[in-house]
């Protein structure tokens, strides 16, 4: 570069995506940096966009939860699950006791494999990937119980309004509660592992924190607003379902961190197991669905706790069979903007684990090479003997 | 037990407040009055913005604002409409961060302005290729002939 060309301030851009062979979902971060330290950011996103507001309305009420299950193929209970409350609310009616249990036991189903995916994910972020290999091997017991129950791993078509739309048969319990109790077994295991983890911890502590008030004023939701010591919960706040009936501990932490954010996932994983089997245990008899004549003219509001946090659909209907508008807000909508705040202050190492805290559909990773007069300053093996040394200096501290 | 509304009814008399059910308040208030009703939910009542819908009918754009009381599990929506010829709403993303995102959505989705707003820039349509002119969630957008000309 010659003389001229030099910029005036130290102010450098590091682009992250939109399109990285990692990343499942193409979005633009583009951090603001000095030197290693991050400034400031922008988040470009919208290249996948896909119009789901826009062609709902042009579908029965029927057919509306298989379009919203496609938004996300991770949380794909929680928004069909929003969509036919808020359509039971234009209708003031509710899903007969046994459909109730059987949607409560699907969406606390889903919160496991999710937070288990996103903790395999973030071991991945982060270098671990025995972390990663284990936690998807166990999420997958839980899949085998989706495909038994719902007869597929993701999108389980499970709600209609009005109700659920498969019965839970008596001989497939002992399955599930077997699924439950060897998930549980091996989510303690990696609880304690991750926790104990010193390098985990001190990679983890303080970085990317949200505070309380940042938390509020950005109005997070789900994990991410949990870590930050703000204490909602859909489920508790407003409960639908069988949860009106369930008692669970809902895990909060102050320090905003990553490291709080992990906890408060895997502390929910137990808390889910627990509503499962309490729910199985009690599952009431009787029919699983009532039958919608029709959707009278009027406003709804359905939200519910998604596993990144609370998802929210408004519908409006004419008295026809489709809606007039259909507005959908996802928990990521919410969280990722908060990100701008969060990454502020880190170095650009700790924004990508920041960015991937409140979202598992993003990661990156970082190389390193330092010259001196031309020539490589540290080989590998160099690199090798630093990081020994360092996990060395990490285990005196812990 | 719904002090919010009480207050909510002292600050904007002309509020007209709409039950569906003991925890979905619909409250419609002159759009001068948006401000200070969406400062008096989020700093004095506590309550997170879940989102905002915005709504082409007949009358003009309806646009809720949907506060979530989490302590006690009500959603306050507040509801202004921005007529057609005159599409304006005060922006709240200059005092409310949470606001952001969903006032650059309805901006470019359905041609909703919001003087005040620090960044008015499209946010999910792409910078180069979209016709700024056309607004997909408004009833006249051409549904059927856009999607065979693409």
């Amino acid at each position: 570069m010659s003389e001229g060309m030099r910029p005036m301030s130290d102010r450098r851009i590091v682009p992250i995506g939109p399109y990285h062979p990692l990343q499942e979902e193409p979005e633009f971060f583009k951090l603001i940096v000095e030197g290693e330290t991050v400034v400031d950011m922008e988040i470009n996103l919208g290249y996948n966009h896909r119009g789901h507001e826009f062609i709902s309305p042009e579908l029965t009420y029927d057919q509306i939860p298989f379009l919203v299950e496609r938004i996300c193929g991770i949380c794909s209970n929680s928004h069909p699950l929003a969509t036919v409350l808020a359509v039971e609310e234009i209708c003031a009616i509710k899903a007969p006791p046994r459909g109730a249990y059987i949607r409560t036991i699907i969406h606390e189903l889903e919160r496991i494999h999710s937070h288990l995916l996103w903790v395999g994910l973030a071991g991945h972020f982060i270098g671990y990937n025995t972390v990663w290999m284990w936690a998807w091997r166990y999420r997958e017991h839980i899949l085998e119980v989706f495909e038994m129950i719902t007869g597929n791993r993701n999108h389980y078509a499970a709600n209609k309004p009005g109700g659920a739309r498969r019965d839970i048969l008596p001989e497939q319990v002992p399955q599930i509660l077997a699924a439950l109790d060897v998930a549980e077994k091996k989510t303690l295991m990696l609880t304690n592992a991750v926790l104990d983890d010193p390098v985990i911890r001190a990679r983890l502590e303080r970085v990317g924190v949200l505070t309380r008030e940042q938390a509020i004023a950005y109005s997070v939701v789900g994990p991410t607003a949990r870590a930050s010591g703000v204490d909602i919960d859909v489920r508790r706040d407003d409960p639908h379902d069988a949860y009106v009936d369930l008692k669970w501990n809902i895990p909060v932490l102050p320090e905003g961190d990553v490291f709080a954010k992990a906890k408060v996932r895997l502390l929910e994983t137990f808390e889910s197991i627990r509503i499962i089997r309490e729910c199985l245990g009690r599952m009431p008899d009787g029919p699983i669905q009532v039958r919608v004549e029709e959707i009278p003219p009027g406003e709804g509001i359905g939200h519910t706790e998604a596993p990144r946090g609370e998802v929210f659909h408004y519908l409006r209907s004419d008295g026809s069979n489709r809606p007039l508008r259909h507005k959908i807000r996802a928990p990521s909508y919410m969280n990722i903007a908060s990100n701008v705040v969060a990454v502020r202050g880190g170095s650009i190492a700790d924004a990508a684990l920041t960015l991937a805290a409140v979202d598992p559909c993003y990661c990156c990773t970082e190389r390193m090479a330092a010259f001196e007069d031309g020539k490589l300053k540290l080989t590998g093996k160099d690199l090798l003997r630093l990081s020994w040394q360092k996990t060395e200096r990490i285990r005196e501290r812990f | 037990m719904r002090e919010a509304e009480t207050g909510l009814r002292v600050l904007i008399p002309e509020a007209e407040v709409y039950e569906h059910n003991p925890k979905r308040l619909y409250i419609t208030i002159p759009r001068e009055r948006l401000t200070e009703a969406a400062k008096f939910l989020h700093r004095d009542r506590g309550m997170r913005l879940a989102i905002c819908t915005g709504i082409d009918t007949r009358a003009g754009f309806e646009v809720l604002y949907h506060f979530s009381e989490d302590v006690t599990g009500i959603m306050y929506t507040l509801r202004v409409l921005a007529p057609k010829d005159d599409p304006k709403l005060e922006s709240q993303a200059s005092w409310f961060p949470a606001a952001d995102w969903i006032e650059r959505e309805m901006h470019e989705l359905l041609g909703i302005d919001f003087p005040g707003h620090p960044n008015l820039i499209p946010l999910l349509t792409s910078d180069t290729d979209w016709d700024k002119s056309k607004y997909p969630l408004r009833r006249d957008f051409e549904r059927r002939n856009e999607a065979h000309e693409r």
